[in-house]
């Protein structure tokens, strides 16, 4: 439609390329092509057909367009009126088209939008996120205590329209808003709730505590050093690699409020009150509570004494013991999930 | 004093510090009083820490009218600068200098909180050290109680000791109205609805250090300041009752298959 010759960016990556745009990925065609892919999204979007067409930069069929030119070549002799009739109506559609353009376009990028949603959470499209993470895209957390470390752009919502793109800090597992304002037009649902987390599942080894884009090829480093299967099991709370949870929590990056080198009292009126927050616990695999209860099912089995068993850790193991069936360590197995998310 | 005019590409007409506060980046300073300036007991032990101090200080008052090269004259316009953020940290703790930082602060001069929860309360500048030359200066947010850096890079280079590591506590303990409500709500990481499991027994983890710190607030009969105050912990076991709803959620939403329900209120 609008594809004057000589252009060959596609409207993906003009629309990539686009000023608030730095986050999005660029989603491959055969993604879209799949229209097992797009389930549902037919009733989502105004003008659907139009709108996945001009993703795709597929020209529309124009049959009507040339029926009447070879029309016209036929009717050479009645020149007069019917050169005028045409003309008419190719206005009548140029008009048409230009009003539709608008909606087609504003139809396309929520169209994309939806796609993208899906596109980041697919094989290829968390791999080509992760790329960009590298080259710090999406910016750095805004906390002080966080040093700088890489954001992934997240959604607080699935459905388009209520809330813009924000961002996720692993390090802190809190979301910012974009420092930049041309990102507060950018919708969350585009994004969608899932990728930050699902990232950090599919990435285990990255080391989230880096700062900026210098952690390029420090992927996979770790893996090498801690390959001995007791190492792991130690390092690891069910998938999540324990220097990975939250590094940029916990003793000495909670702010500690002073007045003249006094610390403020818990007690005062203006006292800290939300220093659990930023806290976690000194040892987190005091958080490993599947490992822990199981190990608390195995000395409760040999000791028949409930309550020295129950002594250990925290209150939440009483809690946790209702919940979740012993099958003696982590409810999922770690295997499993390696293999399940495998970059 | 025509010299410098020239020099310093402003057209500031009288005041230095009229000019220096409205000048790009110094958003952050408020206007510090000249009788507070003239007085030397405000200024005890500046005269160490500033390069040719008594020019600074004639420079910050307007009585400068040395006749120098341009050299010295920059020498004793940094001096100046640095001058006015060492007085400036002692003055926003006075009754006048932190009624005039409580005007921007209820104007959000120093910027909103960049966490999304926090709903882009005001932040208050702050220093983490006093000794100038250490850290640049930080912003403070009352509601979530941790320090951001600030968004602008002309911002990151003012030091932090220009406000200090007590002023942002000061304020509230001198206006105790002006301390905001805390709140309980989160962030949680989903999956499809579902909480990711790591980052979800942290969180239990955190709810429980704050559920203690509550009872510990109770059992002072101290306020602790959350809006939703006296509501769950009468029970005494709200951990296990918070346990039981997020259970009940995920058997929801197991049972209607509806991955979208996981519920963000659950949590609380």
């Amino acid at each position: 439609m609008s594809s004057s010759s000589g252009t060959p960016e596609s409207w993906i990556s003009s629309f990539c390329s686009l000023l608030g745009h730095e986050y999005f990925a660029e989603i491959s065609e055969d993604f879209i092509e799949d229209d097992f892919n797009l389930t549902g999204l037919q009733t989502q979007v105004a003008m659907y057909k139009e709108a996945l067409e001009m993703i795709l930069d597929v020209e529309p069929e124009e049959e009507d367009d040339d029926e009447e030119e070879e029309e016209d070549e036929g009717d050479e002799s009645i020149e007069g009126e019917g050169r005028t009739i045409r003309r008419a109506a190719i206005e009548r559609r140029h008009n048409r088209m230009d009003s539709n353009l608008s909606i087609i376009e504003s139809s396309a990028e929520m169209l994309y939008g939806l796609i993208h949603q899906r596109f980041i959470c697919s094989r290829a499209g968390i791999q080509q996120m992760s790329e960009k993470y590298e080259l710090g895209h999406f910016g750095v957390c805004p906390r002080t205590f966080c040093d700088g470390v890489r954001t992934l752009p997240v959604g607080l919502s699935d459905v388009p329209g209520e809330d813009t793109v924000k961002l996720f800090c692993p390090s802190c597992l809190d979301v910012y808003v974009p420092p930049n304002s041309r990102f507060q037009t950018v919708d969350g649902a585009f994004f969608g709730r899932t990728f930050g987390a699902l990232f950090l599942l599919t990435f285990p080894d990255y080391d989230i505590s880096k700062k900026g884009p210098d952690s390029l090829g420090a992927h996979g480093s770790r893996n090498a050093i801690t390959s001995a299967s007791d190492a792991d099991d130690k390092e690891k709370i069910n998938g999540f690699n324990v220097n990975n949870l939250a590094p940029g929590l916990g003793r000495g990056k909670v702010y500690e409020p002073k007045i003249y080198g006094f610390k403020v009292s818990e007690r005062a009126r203006s006292g800290p009150r939300m220093k659990w927050l930023r806290d976690r616990p000194v040892d987190l695999i005091e958080l490993d509570e599947a490992t822990i209860f199981g190990a608390v099912e195995e000395s409760e089995d040999d000791a028949g004494n409930l309550n020295g068993a129950r002594t250990q850790p925290r209150q939440t193991l009483g809690a946790s013991k209702k919940g979740r069936k012993p099958n003696g360590g982590s409810p999922m197995s770690i295997d499993a999930n390696e293999q399940q998310f495998a970059g | 004093m025509d010299d410098f005019n020239s020099e310093t590409d402003s057209d500031y007409t009288s005041y230095w510090r009229d000019w220096f506060i409205s000048s790009r980046g110094n958003e952050y300073f408020c206007e510090i009083d000249e009788d507070y300036l003239t007085d030397r007991f405000n200024l005890t032990g500046l005269n160490t820490e500033v390069q040719y101090y008594q020019y600074a200080l004639d420079l910050v008052t307007d009585v400068f009218d040395l006749d120098c090269d341009d050299e010295m004259r920059e020498t004793i316009e940094k001096s100046a600068r640095h001058l006015y953020g060492l007085v400036h940290a002692r003055y926003i703790v006075t009754t006048r200098g932190l009624a005039k930082m409580l005007e921007k602060y209820k104007k959000a001069d120093f910027g909103k909180c960049p966490r999304v929860m926090c709903k882009s309360h005001p932040l208050l500048p702050m220093g983490q050290s006093d000794n100038p030359n250490v850290k640049a200066v930080k912003l403070y947010c009352a509601r979530c109680e941790d320090i951001y850096n600030p968004k602008s890079s002309r911002h990151s280079a003012i030091d932090g000791a220009y406000f200090g590591t007590s002023f942002h506590n000061i304020i509230f303990q001198v206006y105790p109205a002006l301390i905001p409500t805390k709140s309980y709500e989160r962030y949680t990481p989903r999956i499809y609805g579902f909480k990711v499991h790591a980052p979800a027994t942290l969180i239990r983890w955190q709810h429980g250090e704050r559920d203690d710190m509550r009872r510990r607030l109770r059992k002072l009969e101290i306020e602790s300041g959350f809006k939703d105050d006296e509501e769950d912990l009468d029970a005494g076991d709200s951990e296990e009752e918070e346990e039981e709803l997020e259970d009940e959620a995920v058997m929801e939403v197991l049972q209607n298959g509806q991955l979208a329900a996981g519920d963000p209120t659950a949590q609380v």
